[in-house]
């Protein structure tokens, strides 16, 4: 089972950054894990801390911005590189719910809707308006409605549509995975395989 | 009127549910430390044991240590993943080439050479570059944790059909340009999203006069433009690459399964959502520059000037420039360099080995180099060692290490240090991929071993 989501209304964590890979979301040397908790916080670790742990001026983000955010926007080409799934855990485990780009990496883009964690692709223009908006004021909220298929700038009039598959709209409404419908068709697939010899 | 992508997708869809979201069936799942043991843990959870053990391959690669591989690994960690790997084959009955047994390796490198992987089949890993396995004219792509897990209860994943892309290479490829750079030239042209929701198929006569190991290159690195996967439609060169490997039909059974693999190819009529088409003659040996395997120029050229990048991405070309030390219009030519890594997935089997080789032969490695010379597979190293390509090596300065995924990703303690150049073979050049602060020059076997002897960036003599 993952999480259910519906509407999501939060501030974002900005990040102004074109093709961010799965190696900078989660660094290869934090994956030495066997289980899929405590990646949140390696989440961005080379650049939120320095070589001695402490955390970096130069990150876009403040550190109440990031742990308080449940919506973390990035430049285009998102979660491309490694298909490490613990990249989609790391975000989801630092707290973030929707990750809102103009374009996704299609592996990162599965692993996400594999965790309940939702990728929003928005059109170049609105993905600027968004950081514009934030720039200004970091206070601004984005609201995002899984079932209207719209995010929202809060405080202006601006909303897009995104895309979801009808598939995976209906898991993460209901809270469902992939495997135990998998599991349940064990006969259907037994079947094709008996077929095809 | 169907790409030979479509032929095999559709003939392993079990079932269409909404919206084009497929029930495809796997044939064969390979397996190693990193991204599966999260899966296991899942199905033991569910109650659910895994349903085809006989189609999934377990080889440790990522973490294993490239020297004293009959020691115990000093980091505990990479050992606990080892021990649940090995665990995990044992109680669900999986293969596993172990740690220093003759078929240990890369899962990429070592998929292949057993004759595991087949034209026709379908094929996935917890690991990007599974594309790899698309040389032999296979549907072969990464998946995360969750889809090995999906595999491990069902031999089925959920998966959206790509579109299809050819990507058409044709004409002579000039003296000393090799696969790699092939597809560092085409990345550098479609950038790192360039294929992203296509499979791409490799074709042309350019490809067809490659190697199987050289395509293996090519389609390893489709990924790095964003693809799902790529292949290249199997040919007499796959077949005499394959007949005789261990894993590969024997017999009548041997001559029954080329009759249908010479069938795997596109319609003439095929219809592709895209095409792209290259000019053999136009490739070069290429380096990379920044911090993404887009980033690529051909050795002779110089990094692009400001001016030339595209406005919205200029903040993140001076980031990467920044971190790799570089200025912009800059040539590549005689930029120093302190280590090499010739290995991984992408270059460290037997013809990238002995294409370095047949280089340094006669020569020397320079002095203030580091070279690092980590064959794919147990295989590969045996080869080696046997073609005397390893004594080549050793008396032009350099070791050859046990194999593993190494330096590619440095989870094994092969690490480059802050702020070192390092020249490699590998796939990825992004921050840190090789060591934190690392700085990642992405190249083919031929540049490696020229830099290597030189201690700079250098055009190979050939």
């Amino acid at each position: 089972m993952i999480e259910k989501f519906s509407t999501l209304y939060s501030t974002a964590a900005a990040l102004e950054i074109e093709n961010i890979d799965t190696d900078q979301i989660i660094p290869a040397r934090f994956l030495k894990a066997t289980t899929r908790e405590g990646f949140g916080e390696k989440a961005f670790y080379d650049w939120r801390y320095d070589d001695k742990g402490k955390i970096r001026e130069d990150f876009p983000v403040e550190e109440d911005r990031w742990s308080s955010s449940k919506i973390l926007v990035a430049g285009k080409n998102f979660g491309c590189g490694s298909s490490r799934e613990h990249a989609a855990w790391a975000i989801y485990g630092a707290g973030f719910r929707v990750v809102v780009s103009s374009f996704f990496a299609d592996i990162f883009r599965n692993n996400a809707l594999n965790n309940g964690l939702l990728p929003v692709r928005v059109s170049d223009d609105f993905l600027n308006a968004i950081f514009e908006r934030v720039k200004s004021n970091p206070d601004t909220r984005l609201i995002v409605n899984l079932e209207e298929q719209t995010i929202k700038i809060e405080g202006t009039d601006m909303c897009e549509e995104f895309e979801v598959s009808a598939y995976k709209k209906e898991c993460l409404i209901n809270g469902y995975d992939d495997i135990d419908y998998l599991v349940s068709i064990r006969d259907e697939i037994e079947k094709y395989e008996n077929d095809r010899k | 009127m169907n790409t030979l992508f479509d032929k095999i997708w559709d003939a392993h869809t079990v079932k269409t549910i909404a919206e084009g979201t497929c029930v495809l069936y796997i044939d064969r799942q390979y397996i190693h430390e990193v991204t599966s043991p999260q899966a296991f843990a899942g199905i033991k959870k569910r109650g659910v044991g895994v349903f085809r053990p006989s189609q999934i391959t377990a080889s440790p690669d990522h973490n294993v240590p490239t020297l004293n591989q009959h020691l115990p690994p000093t980091d505990l960690l990479s050992v606990s993943q080892l021990e649940a790997l090995a665990t995990n084959c044992r109680e669900n009955d999986i293969e596993i080439f172990a740690v220093g047994t003759p078929r240990n390796g890369i899962v990429h490198v070592v998929g292949p050479e057993t004759g595991l992987t087949q034209p026709g089949m379908t094929i996935v890993c917890g690991d990007s570059h599974t594309s790899t396995h698309g040389a032999m004219g296979a549907v072969a792509f990464g998946v995360g944790t969750s889809e090995v897990e999906m595999v491990l209860a069902s031999q089925c994943i959920m998966q959206t059909k790509p579109r299809s892309m050819r990507i058409n290479i044709d004409g002579e490829l000039k003296k000393g340009v090799c696969s790699k750079d092939i597809i560092l030239h085409i990345i550098s042209r479609l950038g790192t999203g360039g294929g992203t929701g296509y499979f791409v198929e490799f074709a042309g006569s350019a490809i067809r006069s490659l190697s199987m190991e050289a395509r293996m290159t090519i389609c390893n690195m489709s990924i790095e433009m964003g693809a799902r996967g790529g292949m290249i439609a199997p040919d007499e060169v796959t077949f005499e690459y394959l007949r005789g490997r261990e894993f590969a039909p024997k017999g009548q059974e041997w001559d029954a399964a080329v009759e249908r693999w010479k069938m795997l190819k596109s319609d003439d009529d095929a219809i592709f959502d895209r095409e792209e088409y290259f000019c053999a003659s136009d490739i070069e040996p290429m380096v990379t520059y920044g911090t993404n395997p887009g980033m690529g120029v051909p050795v002779n050229g110089h990094i692009p000037h400001i001016d030339e990048v595209e406005e919205s991405s200029r903040a993140s070309f001076e980031k990467a420039l920044d971190y790799m030390g570089f200025a912009s219009g800059e040539p590549m030519v005689g930029k120093k360099i302190d280590y090499v890594f010739l290995g991984s997935c992408t270059n460290g089997r037997i013809e990238d080995l002995r294409l370095f080789a047949s280089y340094v032969k006669g020569r020397r490695k320079h002095p203030k180099v580091t070279a690092w010379i980590v064959p794919g597979s147990r295989q590969v190293a045996r080869m080696a060692r046997e073609e005397g390509i390893e004594e080549t090596l050793r008396e032009a300065g350099f070791e050859m290490r046990e194999p593993g995924c190494s330096a590619c990703l440095a989870m094994n303690g092969d690490t480059i240090p802050q702020g070192a150049y390092c020249l490699s073979t590998s796939n990825r050049n992004f921050e840190g991929r090789q060591g934190v602060g690392a700085r990642t020059i992405l190249c083919g076997p031929l540049v490696a071993a020229a830099a290597a002897i030189e201690g700079v960036i250098t055009i190979p003599e050939v």
